[in-house]
């Protein structure tokens, strides 16, 4: 577990006891509807699924089907619709909420091998892929035409278009394109009584509700995705980036909001601090600014006159903010090399703590400066070392808090921190999570943000979408009620939460 | 005064969400919202309205953070009243649907949009927060006031286009964008229906950032605007381009007259198609010949104003291998829901499941919807 991304707490639970004759009846009914090959039933087998990225949660599925074609979907969720049993879309394991533990006793559905890329339509700007596509294919093959499709998780090289759609994911690059939602036109779903719908399509816009608006984001619990259309954006003409070291975290943040208030919209605004710094440096060797407290990375794209003008504009305004080192692209390998460091810092902070958790929190950008102010004295007083990543223009801070998983009581503390971030965005008027999820991770922050009757009024459309309660239960939601039970009466409070059985 | 053509039994305005809510709590009969009632046409007649439920009251901007770029406003606030008050900060919301005095709620009922959807979005990209009052009188939130967020199911989307259907909405966030500096326009003829699929495609295939293409047509010939805005030196220098590109064309200061305006008058049926962006040509070439267009040249989305005897249904099914649609915007007399929104999709029964989760007693702009919700 060293050296890997994970929350520090195992959750608590009393799990129910793993029934592995229903779970064979389960599996054989599978295959016999299947094939063989595409149901795993031994234990030793479905180790590997057992969780996402977020190591710390571990249940093990009683059945996981590798989906080699649509109709593997659409059959494995009519049998759990029949039977009763709960089941979990699994794209490429990499979230880091959570949404991907399986269900104790139910079924794992998982796509990574839908993998074909269906349909590339430079004309209409549009691309066609099964959910289990890589999302850095979808620019691959866009490219050729002068086209990438714009949502980029620091996941990119490994992450699902599916697991996209389910999380809404964003990246660095949202700041001015948007997150999956905006680049999502289509998806054919798999409702959880096994019907397959057609929510979208390739046009622009279509009569009726937005259902798939709603369907982004929610987590796999209203569905199954099993083929999804994006729009493609045409590649800018040109993109210059900029790495500026500052001697406080005020003067790099003041630089963002004064690029902002400027009416400059960049590309991106990435923001490491000194710890982030000194990770990615030890892991990459990406070669910033010795002795910065903060980093910016500033990108702009677009017409090459615009672009220059602009980033003339962006380098006055860090100068104006003290920056002491403002270093520029001159090619693609050098812009490489910037956001190698960048979107390597997960990772990188493996280097300097035996273990970390990665936070996801959104706060105005303005209250930038007091909101890490606040977060340094709360690591301080847990003395916890937290090393900041963000997506400075839009508010989300991404704290790395580091810790010794040998040391008694270190993990607690570091989720204990974790959770009052959160506190402090949702306080400071943001959010407790901008692009990671829900998951299970944070599903009891969910009221910190959000009403009762909010959180009812949700659920509302996952009872019109899944009033059995099978599609990823226990996620995104804290013990949400019951469809047809009135508001107000919360009896699933007291009942045993489905996301979590046995626990390793 | 009416709605849609139909008489409501009492006609109220109130001043809170909290009068709101007491509203829907304490009555039980049918209740349709509404703004300036610029677009009432928009969807069908409702089935019944004993309530007519003026948001005009609900008027202030509740919040206006410029360094954050967010700003939160009730919804009977008018686009062109916050457009007002965000300018001084340099500041818009990027929304430009052409309709005088429309409200922000009737913006978000309605889904509407204009030219500069192309750069911006619509109301789905832009919405990033939303408090509605459902039909129990319930007030619930949604999304926030931070342009990103992923927590919870994203409501706002499922709003956007609602016609209050599934809860009155009373107050909305928004990301909003800086004000260009400077603009320019190009301004180009076009000759046939095929060569506007060409041109679009030149300027939609290439580098350029126009924040709006926009095509006028009628009568087998037409005129295209390709409107940059940024800074001086961008528009200039892309302007140039751009009708190097088009092989034609002339920069003017101002867009034309019909830039951004719905076509058609009294008497005519209009209607807002989409449709497969590449398929503009085929598009105009289904349209009956006395059509009048403008067409969002790029993005797939058009509006044209046909004969009132059009043959709606044929018109759907020469749109329908561009994955097209065509709803009505007004018509000269009573359209069934049918022939207002067209056919329903596979996913309609899952509509009609949120629609009855939502408003189970159906008294929310009942009928309004897509086959007859």
């Amino acid at each position: 577990m060293n050296q890997q991304q994970h929350a520090p707490v195992p959750p608590d639970t009393g799990g129910p006891v793993h029934d592995p004759v229903r779970a064979e009846r389960l599996a054989a009914r599978l295959r016999a509807a299947l094939g063989p090959g595409k149901v795993l039933s031994d234990p030793a087998q479905l180790r590997t699924y057992e969780c996402d990225g977020l190591a710390v949660y571990r249940v093990r599925p009683a059945v996981a089907v590798l989906a080699g074609e649509r109709d593997d979907v659409v059959r494995t969720v009519r049998i759990c619709a029949e039977e009763g049993v709960p089941f979990v879309a699994r794209g490429s394991g990499t979230g880091l909420s959570g949404g991907a533990v399986p269900v104790a006793d139910g079924v794992l559905i998982v796509l990574s091998r839908l993998r074909r890329i269906l349909d590339v339509d430079p004309d209409n700007a549009r691309v066609r892929v099964e959910p289990g596509v890589i999302n850095l294919w979808v620019t691959r093959d866009a490219a050729p035409h002068g086209q990438a499709y714009a949502p980029d998780p620091s996941s990119q090289q490994v992450c699902s278009i599916g697991g996209n759609v389910a999380e809404n994911a964003g990246g660095a690059h949202c700041l001015k394109y948007g997150f999956t939602v905006n680049h999502v036109t289509g998806a054919e779903v798999v409702l959880p009584d096994g019907d397959v719908v057609h929510l979208g399509g390739t046009a622009p816009e279509h009569p009726g509700l937005d259902l798939l608006g709603a369907f982004v984001g929610s987590e796999g619990t209203l569905g199954v995705t099993t083929e999804v259309t994006v729009r493609t954006i045409q590649a800018p003409e040109t993109v210059r980036t900029m790495l500026v070291g500052f001697h406080t975290v005020e003067d790099a943040a003041g630089t963002v909001s004064d690029i902002i208030a400027a009416g400059i919209l960049p590309a991106a605004i990435e923001m490491m601090d000194a710890l982030a710094v000194e990770a990615a440096e030890a892991a990459v060797q990406c070669g910033y600014p010795e002795g910065a407290r903060a980093v910016l990375v500033v990108e702009l794209d677009g017409p090459r006159v615009e672009v220059d003008a602009l980033f003339t504009q962006v380098e006055e305004i860090a100068g104006r903010r003290h920056a002491f080192e403002i270093r520029i692209a001159a090619d693609d390998a050098e812009r490489a090399l910037m956001w190698r460091g960048r979107k390597s810092a997960f990772a990188a902070v493996g280097r300097i703590s035996p273990a970390y958790y990665v936070q996801d929190g959104v706060i105005p950008r303005t209250r930038l400066p007091d909101v890490l102010t606040e977060m340094g004295r709360l690591a301080d007083e847990a003395g916890v070392r937290v090393a900041n990543v963000f997506h400075a223009g839009d508010g989300n801070l991404h704290p790395l808090i580091l810790f010794d998983d040998k040391q008694p009581g270190a993990a607690e503390a570091a989720e204990e921190l974790g959770m009052a971030i959160l506190d402090l965005c949702v306080d400071a008027g943001g959010s407790i999570t901008g692009e990671h999820g829900v998951g299970l991770e944070k599903k009891g922050k969910m009221t910190r943000q959000f009403s009762a009757d909010d959180l009812d009024t949700m659920q509302l459309v996952r009872c019109a979408f899944d009033p059995a309660g099978l599609a990823n239960p226990g996620k995104q939601f804290p013990t949400p009620r019951l469809c047809g039970e009135r508001p107000g009466v919360r009896t699933a409070a007291d009942t045993h939460d489905p996301a979590l059985g046995e626990v390793f | 005064m009416t709605f849609a053509g139909v008489e409501p039994k009492e006609t109220v305005s109130p001043a809170t969400a909290g009068e709101v809510a007491a509203l829907l709590r304490d009555t039980s009969g049918s209740v349709v919202p509404m703004g300036s009632g610029t677009k009432t046409g928009w969807a069908a007649p409702p089935a019944s309205c004993d309530v007519l439920l003026r948001t005009g009251g609900l008027d202030r901007v509740t919040e206006h953070e410029p360094g954050d770029l967010v700003v939160v406003a009730e919804a009977g606030v008018r686009l062109g009243e916050l457009q007002r008050r965000l300018a001084p900060y340099g500041q818009q919301l990027a929304l430009d649907p052409p309709e005088p005095d429309a409200t922000l709620g009737g913006i978000v009922g309605a889904n509407a949009s204009g030219p500069r959807r192309l750069r911006y979005g619509t109301v789905r990209d832009l919405l990033i927060g939303v408090t509605v009052v459902l039909a129990d009188g319930t007030v619930a939130k949604a999304g926030g006031k931070v342009v990103k967020n992923v927590a919870g199911y994203d409501l706002g989307k499922l709003y956007t286009g609602a016609h209050g259907a599934l809860g009155v909405v009373v107050s909305t966030s928004w990301r909003l964008h800086a004000l260009p500096a400077a603009r320019t326009a190009v301004v180009a003829p076009v000759e046939s229906a095929a060569e506007a699929g060409q041109l679009a495609s030149r300027i939609a295939r290439s580098t350029l950032t126009p924040t709006a293409v926009e095509l006028r047509w009628s009568e087998g010939h037409g005129e295209l605007v390709v409107l940059f805005e940024s800074i001086e030196a961008s528009v200039t220098a892309q302007s140039q381009a751009a009708i190097t590109r088009l092989g034609r064309g002339v920069c003017a200061d101002d867009v034309p007259e019909w830039f951004g305006r719905r076509p058609g008058g009294d008497g005519d049926l209009v209607l807002r198609l989409a449709y497969e962006p590449f398929a503009l040509p085929r598009v105009l070439d289904a349209l009956p010949a006395p059509a009048v267009t403008t067409a969002s040249a790029c993005t797939g989305v058009a509006y044209a104003a046909v004969p009132a005897g059009t043959d709606l249904a044929a018109l759907r099914a020469a749109l329908a291998p561009y994955d097209g649609s065509a709803v009505v915007l007004r018509a000269p007399g009573a359209l069934r829901a049918e022939d207002h929104w067209g056919p329903v999709p596979d996913s309609f029964g899952l509509m009609k499941r949120v629609k009855d989760q939502f408003d189970p007693r159906g008294r929310l702009s009942p009928g309004r919807l897509l086959g007859g919700l």
